[in-house]
């Protein structure tokens, strides 16, 4: 019982359509919290898929089913027309309806919910993305930032059950996006509704996703926890200059005098150099392959703060010949290091091999 | 005072038909102008055609074309006497008719023009938002189509205030019911009253100045014309 429970919250989806020169045939399950990203190059059919969720692309064949609901499902003629779903839908440009000001904008959506669907209030909204001065502003007025604020506060008020978002920060510049990413972390918080978010930006999916599609030219090539994900060198993730895995981490004590603080995880701890952290919160930290190097002895002369003992699981080829990517056991939290073909020669290393992962960077994900 | 009780009537019968015509275009034309910006039927380049085909016809070949077929014999004619109303021609009636079909490029062009500006976007907004689709053309799409709905009505008014030929093919010249301000002032010129001629025409020449003197000042920035 418990387990088919536990499948009615999971959303499925599948769905097959046909465009000239493009074909999107997708299969997907994801949980019914958090945030999911589906993540792929520019053209592989991201936000096909996404139109598909929201109905805006009847796909030609496919069923979709949200916490118990079912959207679409041809095989028995039902398709449910996207102003009857209780999604929200924030698009890669804002999208703001010109002839109305920011109030109405709002209310637009908030006004056609149906009563009681509301999981967080139009206050605490207004609050987290912060627009409470923009109300009376019209739409033309406002910064791309502003803009896309008042998109996402929109597609929140109109009480989703399933919130989508299409690349909603990749017009804006990065000082623009560091403004909105952390809203987006406490919003799906506060909501508690699942999140589908696309993107093609590795970084954005490492701090928001908790899981994570990978979509490559209209199929789904692998799905799962976005930890795990990342850590697969079967994957083409991996094959990214920007390969790396997220580890989640809390705040465990705080070295005053070196103005460090002391992060643990499963497995280990880290050192970081960011005294605004609290004892005991939670933060994801990324290590990007390119800042990990290996050792077969624990270099205590070395300046490199953070060292792991390791061991070798898997090693693969890398995107470029000369290298290797390598993953990596250290207590049970899987990292990954791209190390040059050579040095694994030389240093005679292997699958079982015992290492030393030195850290040279680490990016705290708030 | 130059302009005589027959000017004025002639004037009335201009602006009731001005206004009549404009409120159905409006009514007509939106819905049309709707389907040609968003239809992807393949009937939509014919349709379009059809109602563009006023612009460049002569205003007496469509007219000579209505008068047959809203004639006792033509299928409009049967048609309008079989429902009651008898003929259409040499009547109010039947220079409404004729108006609609004369400006409806004149009214249909800006409004689907700012309906295609304005693209699927808002009304897929308005979907996400829970809006049905008529609540969404009424709420979202309308609105944002003001300026082409706006010049449209000018553009629709104008251009039947101006209408000759037509009226001289279907409605003929009957004082208080056909005799528009255009058949007067041919009449005034046909008669000599020169002076007579000038007010009409330059209080229409004027008129219509500042009309679109108003839609370029106030006016969208995109141009229709």
């Amino acid at each position: 019982m418990a387990r088919s429970a536990e499948c009615f919250e999971m959303i499925r989806a599948r769905f097959e359509l046909a465009f000239a020169g493009f074909a999107l045939q997708a299969a997907m399950e994801m949980p019914a919290d958090g945030v999911t990203a589906i993540f792929g190059p520019s053209g592989c059919g991201k936000s096909t898929l996404l139109r598909c969720v929201a109905g805006l692309e009847r796909a030609a064949s496919g069923y979709l089913h949200v916490s118990a609901e079912t959207w679409q499902d041809d095989s028995r003629g039902i398709f449910l027309p996207t102003h009857r779903r209780l999604l929200g839908f924030v698009f890669q440009e804002p999208s703001l309806f010109s002839h109305l000001n920011v109030r109405r904008n709002l209310e637009f959506g908030y006004d056609r919910a149906p009563s009681g669907q509301h999981k967080i209030t139009w206050k605490r909204t207004i609050e987290l993305l912060d627009v409470g001065a923009l109300l009376h502003r019209m739409p033309d007025g406002l910064s791309g930032g502003e803009k896309q604020r008042v998109a996402i506060a929109r597609a929140v008020l109109a009480g989703p059950k399933l919130l989508m978002m299409d690349e909603p920060l990749a017009a804006l510049d990065a000082e623009r996006k560091r403004e909105i990413l952390p809203f987006l972390g406490q919003l799906q918080k506060e909501m508690a509704i699942p999140v589908l978010y696309v993107s093609h930006n590795i970084e954005e999916v490492a701090q928001l996703a908790d899981h994570l599609v990978l979509l490559r030219a209209g199929r789904v090539v692998a799905s799962g926890p976005l930890a795990q994900m990342l850590a697969r060198l079967d994957l083409p993730t991996a094959q990214d200059e920007d390969a790396g895995v997220v580890i989640d981490t809390r705040v465990a004590s705080r070295d005053e005098r070196h103005h460090l603080v002391r992060l643990e995880f499963a497995g280990g701890e880290v050192y970081v150099a960011r005294e605004s952290l609290v004892l005991g919160q939670a933060i994801r930290l990324r290590i990007q392959a390119r800042d990990v190097s290996l050792a077969l002895t624990e270099h205590h002369d070395s300046s490199i703060l953070n060292r792991f003992p390791a061991t070798v699981v898997e090693v693969a080829n890398a995107n470029n010949p000369a290298n290797a990517i390598v993953r990596l056991d250290a207590g049970g939290t899987a990292l990954l290091a791209r190390v040059t073909q050579r040095s694994l020669e030389q240093l005679q290393m292997g699958i079982g091999s015992k290492v030393w992962a030195q850290v040279k960077a680490v990016a705290l994900m708030e | 005072m130059v302009i005589t009780p027959d000017d004025w009537s002639a004037i009335r019968v201009t602006l009731a038909l001005a206004s009549v015509v404009t409120v159905l275009l409006l009514l007509l034309g939106t819905p049309i102008a709707w389907w040609l910006a968003h239809s992807k039927s393949r009937w939509r380049g014919p349709i379009s055609a059809l109602i563009t085909l006023p612009l460049v016809l002569p205003p007496t070949v469509l007219g000579f074309y209505l008068l047959i077929a809203l004639g006792s014999s033509g299928p409009l004619g049967r048609l309008t006497q079989a429902l009651g109303l008898g003929l259409l021609p040499f009547h109010f009636s039947g220079l409404v008719f004729a108006s609609v079909l004369y400006s409806m490029p004149f009214v249909v062009q800006p409004i689907r023009n700012s309906f295609e500006a304005a693209g699927k976007r808002p009304l897929e907004v308005a979907a996400c938002l829970h809006a049905r689709p008529l609540d969404a053309f009424f709420r979202v799409a309308l609105p944002l189509a003001r300026p082409g709905l706006l010049i449209g009505a000018i553009l629709g008014f104008a251009h039947t205030l101006g209408e000759f030929g037509v009226v001289l093919m279907i409605g003929g010249n009957i004082p208080g019911e056909t005799r528009v301000l255009s058949m007067q002032i041919y009449n005034h010129v046909e008669a000599l009253e020169y002076a007579q001629a000038h007010w009409l025409a330059g209080g229409l020449l004027i008129a219509s100045f500042f009309v679109l003197l108003a839609i370029y000042l106030y006016g969208p920035k995109r141009r229709m014309f």
